[in-house]
């Protein structure tokens, strides 16, 4: 085991009093498919005896079972984690490494390669100081390697070290590196401007890496870990203005209230003025409170409580802010999305976004393009899938709080998070709130909803009638209709036919359309509902996120979800239309429960079940249940 | 018990940075999860994981219960230390034991690590995660301890069954975490993720932070066993025909149940001997830990089975 003793000399190095001033930086590697990510960390953590004895000897075991080098340790399989990737041999998920030296700690996200797994690269550097991007020496740069690098760089990495690497595979030859750190350059002079170091390496044997390279004499650069124990790290946070974000508002008794946080950037005292933007309202900082006693200071990173002068509205998603350079707020941005999801796009569906403790509704207005990573050209789309970047104007159902994503990464940015299956969907950057937004207020008059509703002597309600098409949604709403008019109750109904042959004649039935056919259906609705009226929908709609949307829009309790689940079967066989005989013999497409997901209400407020009872008993099931809650007192 | 914060050197700034991260994320559970818990194993991590929880909510109690999943076949000290903190801090703590794998007797000797990590442990936490309907569970885990763990999210989300799949989780981006699941399901959030071994001492010693006396050397009666020094911790431990325990100064770099761990020969006494042995170190310290070599790939596999 040659090449695991040589390095005992380096370990002498790497030991010793630690700098009281020790500081860390989070490095992200990445670059294309076998270009050397994994081995070239191995290599770094063996030669700077880094790695545990008992971790190499399962090195030199997993070695002769899985390695791809012969004869010798395969030091990429000392990072290569996962099962599925040894057996792969590609790395499918983000692995982070952590190692020292006495002047600096390192974070090592190591990211796949593989161009189905750029969401997880995208997740490695949006917490990352440095990228160190991998250049296989025979092969120069890839549309991997340009992808990354643009990735990078829109998400604010400015450092670059590009590494070139097997140099052993071109003879160590000058020229080839230097004709690869040209064209490097030339392709990110594109970008905002960064430093790039370029060195040249041989992860596989060592060159360069922890120690120089006695085969590249005519390279004058730093080694790979001099490099990165030595390059300056970015202090922006410090200089800027202060961003206190409020997490958690901690009150033991009625005696203190803290607002607990971390602190993005600038500086705080004691008696500081701050301004809260969601209020506008100023106050004063008058402690801050750690449980090793009272600070006089904090700044960035810090995680600290404080107290205000004043009992003013603070609550988790404020930001307490520097007087004279506030956040912007705004309830639409130009934004840049990343997708993350298999599931696409679709502009109009509604999710949540969180950004930093904020977290609302939100909806892709308009896609504006497409970037291809490649050429940089943009392109016009009208979905976005997997691993794809667009630049999208963002609504969200209430202002929000935020800095340019350019000047800070952590008031800047956010995730989509789907509604139904929880999951992250999106990494979003801010550019800039939409002027226009920016200027349009909501227009407040003095009779509001609960003066229309006295008047009309009635509460205002949100009846949504959901099931498959032929289920019997319209007919008990137009049951329901008549005996609530018979009641006395001011209502109106808006039935899918016949919406779509007036406001949305321009909608067809690609999913992207029933979208929007729900979401102006939704806001007219929330009008009809506004303006005094028990208001009553029969809409297929099919997706749980667009009546998740709906229920969103009225105020809480108003929306009353009305599943009629009528079995397909039993659909098809009434088919009072004749349409599921079109769709079989294939005359209408995207129809719903057939070539059209429908998806179930989870905890519908009503279930109906329009095969055992008449429309008239189910509609008289509805009004009881309005009664019970008071709806119609 | 514990020096003044005053009269202490301010921490370096990669443990600051380290520390205030951990802080962030106990704030970020507390305010989006409904009934979160705090995985308490006793050892140097839970002592750390506990001494950042309470700085987090200062001056308020930590707004979540304690859970220590007891064997029975904890080193008697570990137990004299849980509860002798509890008391001190005024900590609610919950103790959970597999009754059934109790009752069965089910035990490391005859039924052999695996199976009985795995119903003593992993069947005996999903017991008491479900019963107690917690959405959040804090454990101390690092990614630096084992390849799989290098992996996994700080926010590591299980199905209703538990169950962790490594090739669908969600991505973590900047320091904002998707805190939403279903009914039934819920987080493992491991706040220590980003520290090593070396890291978790040099906090433990710059706070002075109280850990189990056995981590600090000193004469214990061992056997020599696989190739690992086991303390005879009760009258419990089989010993085979020529096995007699011998007085050795040793301690231990991670605290399990005894006899599935293994001690280490060393001198060190004070928490700063501990560092610097720490630097020293050539081994890493699952190779005290008898259950993660069965098979190469085992702490995946029991990571995906619903284990810490």
């Amino acid at each position: 085991m040659k090449a695991i003793s040589e390095p005992a000399i380096a370990a002498a190095a790497a030991v010793g009093p630690f700098a009281a001033s020790r500081d860390q930086l989070c490095v992200l590697t990445c670059g294309s498919v076998d270009d050397g990510k994994s081995t070239l960390i191995g290599r770094l953590l063996l030669d700077a005896s880094l790695v545990f004895d008992d971790h190499v000897a399962a090195l030199s075991r997993d070695s002769k079972t899985h390695g791809t080098v012969a004869g010798d340790v395969d030091p990429a399989l000392l990072v290569d984690g996962l099962e599925a990737e040894r057996e792969q041999g590609i790395t499918i998920d983000v692995a982070y490494r952590y190692f020292g030296t006495p002047r600096r700690r390192f974070i090592v996200a190591d990211t796949p390669g593989h161009k189905d797994y750029t969401r997880n690269m995208v997740t490695g550097a949006s917490t990352s100081d440095l990228a160190i991007l991998l250049v296989d020496a025979e092969k120069g740069l890839l549309e991997q390697t340009r992808r990354h690098a643009f990735i990078c760089s829109l998400l604010g990495i400015r450092q670059f070290v590009l590494a070139v690497n097997k140099m052993d595979l071109v003879g160590f030859d000058e020229r080839r590196f230097a004709e690869i750190a040209e064209s490097f350059a030339q392709f990110a002079s594109r970008f905002p401007a960064c430093d790039v170091a370029a060195i040249p390496v041989s992860a596989l044997h060592g060159d360069n890496v922890v120690r120089a390279s006695a085969r590249m004499p005519w390279y004058q650069g730093l080694p790979l870990l001099h490099y990165l124990e030595t390059v300056a790290i970015d202090t922006r946070p410090n200089a800027m203005s202060l961003r206190l974000p409020v997490q958690y508002v901690n009150r033991p008794d009625a005696t203190f209230r803290g607002y607990a946080g971390t602190v993005v950037s600038g500086v705080l005292h004691k008696g500081t003025e701050i301004v809260i933007p969601r209020t506008g309202v100023r106050t004063k900082i008058t402690r801050i409170v750690t449980m090793d006693g009272e600070l006089e200071s904090a700044s960035a990173a810090d995680a600290v409580t404080v107290v205000l002068a004043d009992a003013v509205d603070v609550s988790r998603g404020d930001i307490i802010s520097s007087t004279d350079k506030p956040p912007q707020r705004a309830d639409a941005f130009a934004t840049h999305l990343v997708w993350m999801s298999e599931s696409p796009l679709l502009p109009g569906r509604n999710y949540l976004l969180k950004a930093g403790a904020q977290t609302v509704s939100a909806m892709v207005t308009e896609l504006k393009y497409r970037v291809d990573i490649e050429t940089f050209d943009h392109l016009a789309a009208k979905e976005l899938q997997l691993n794809e970047i667009a630049f999208v104007n963002i609504a969200t159902a209430e202002p929000i709080s935020f800095d340019p994503y350019d000047e800070s990464r952590e008031t800047g940015g956010f995730i989509l998070i789907d509604r139904h299956s929880n999951a992250t969907v999106a990494a979003g950057l801010i550019r800039f709130g939409l002027r226009r937004a920016a200027n349009t207020y909501f227009q407040s008059f003095e009779v509001t909803k609960e003066a229309r509703a006295r008047l009309n002597a009635q509460k205002p309600a949100l009846l949504w009638f959901t099931g498959l098409s032929g289920a019997g949604k319209s007919t008990i709403a137009d049951n329901l209709e008549r005996k609530l008019h018979a009641l006395g109750k001011h209502t109106f109904v808006l039935d899918g036919d016949n919406v779509r042959h007036g406001l949305n004649r321009d909608l067809g039935f690609t999913e992207g359309d029933r979208v929007e056919n729900i979401r102006r259906v939704a806001e007219v609705a929330k009008l009809f509902v506004d303006a005094g009226l028990i208001t009553l929908v029969a809409f297929i709609s099919p997706f749980r996120a667009e009546r998740e949307m709906a229920r969103d829009l009225v105020a809480p309790g108003e929306f009353i979800e009305v599943f009629v689940d009528t079995p397909l079967a039993a659909c098809e066989q009434r088919d009072p239309k004749g349409l599921y005989k079109k769709a079989r013999r294939g005359e209408l497409r995207n129809f719903t429960g057939l070539d059209s997901p429908y998806e179930p209400p989870l905890n519908p407020e009503l279930t109906l079940d329009a095969l055992k009872e008449s429309p008239g008993d189910l509609a008289d099931r509805i009004i009881d249940f309005m009664q019970k809650r008071g709806m119609l007192s | 018990m514990t020096k003044s914060a005053l009269t202490r050197p301010p921490l370096p700034a990669d443990l600051h940075r380290l520390e205030a991260e951990a802080i962030y994320i106990f704030r970020e559970v507390a305010a989006e999860f409904h009934k979160p818990v705090l995985l308490y194993s006793i050892g140097k991590d839970s002592s750390v994981l506990l001494h950042l929880a309470r700085k987090a909510f200062f001056p308020s109690p930590l707004p979540f219960p304690l859970l220590h999943i007891d064997t029975t076949w904890k080193f008697r000290e570990m137990i004299a230390f849980r509860d002798a903190t509890a008391k001190q801090l005024g900590l609610d703590l919950i103790v959970h034991t597999n009754r059934e794998g109790l009752a069965q007797g089910i035990n490391p000797f005859t039924h052999g690590s695996s199976f009985y990590t795995h119903v003593m442990k992993t069947e005996a936490l999903k017991q008491a995660l479900t019963e107690h309907g917690f959405d959040a569970a804090f454990g101390g885990a690092r990614r630096d301890e084992e390849k799989s763990r290098a992996k996994e999210r700080v926010f590591s989300f299980r199905s209703a069954n538990h169950v962790w799949d490594p090739k669908n989780q969600r991505p973590e981006l900047w320091h904002i975490y998707n805190c939403r699941i279903a009914k039934g399901e819920s987080i493992r959030v491991f706040p220590l993720s980003n520290w090593t071994e070396l890291d978790v001492w040099r906090y433990i010693e710059h706070e002075d932070i109280p850990v189990v006396p056995l981590y600090f050397a000193a004469p214990r009666p061992v056997v020599s066993r696989g190739g690992g020094l086991i303390v005879v911790d009760d009258d419990r431990m089989r010993l085979e025909p020529d096995e007699r325990p011998t007085a050795r100064k040793v301690r231990f770099r991670t605290l399990g149940c005894y006899p599935l761990t293994a001690a280490v020969e060393s001198d060190a006494m004070t928490l700063a001997d501990i560092v610097a042995e720490m630097q020293a170190a050539q081994t890493s310290e699952r190779a005290g830990r008898l259950i993660d070599h069965d098979q190469s790939d085992s702490m995946e596999k029991k990571k995906r089975e619903g284990y810490f």
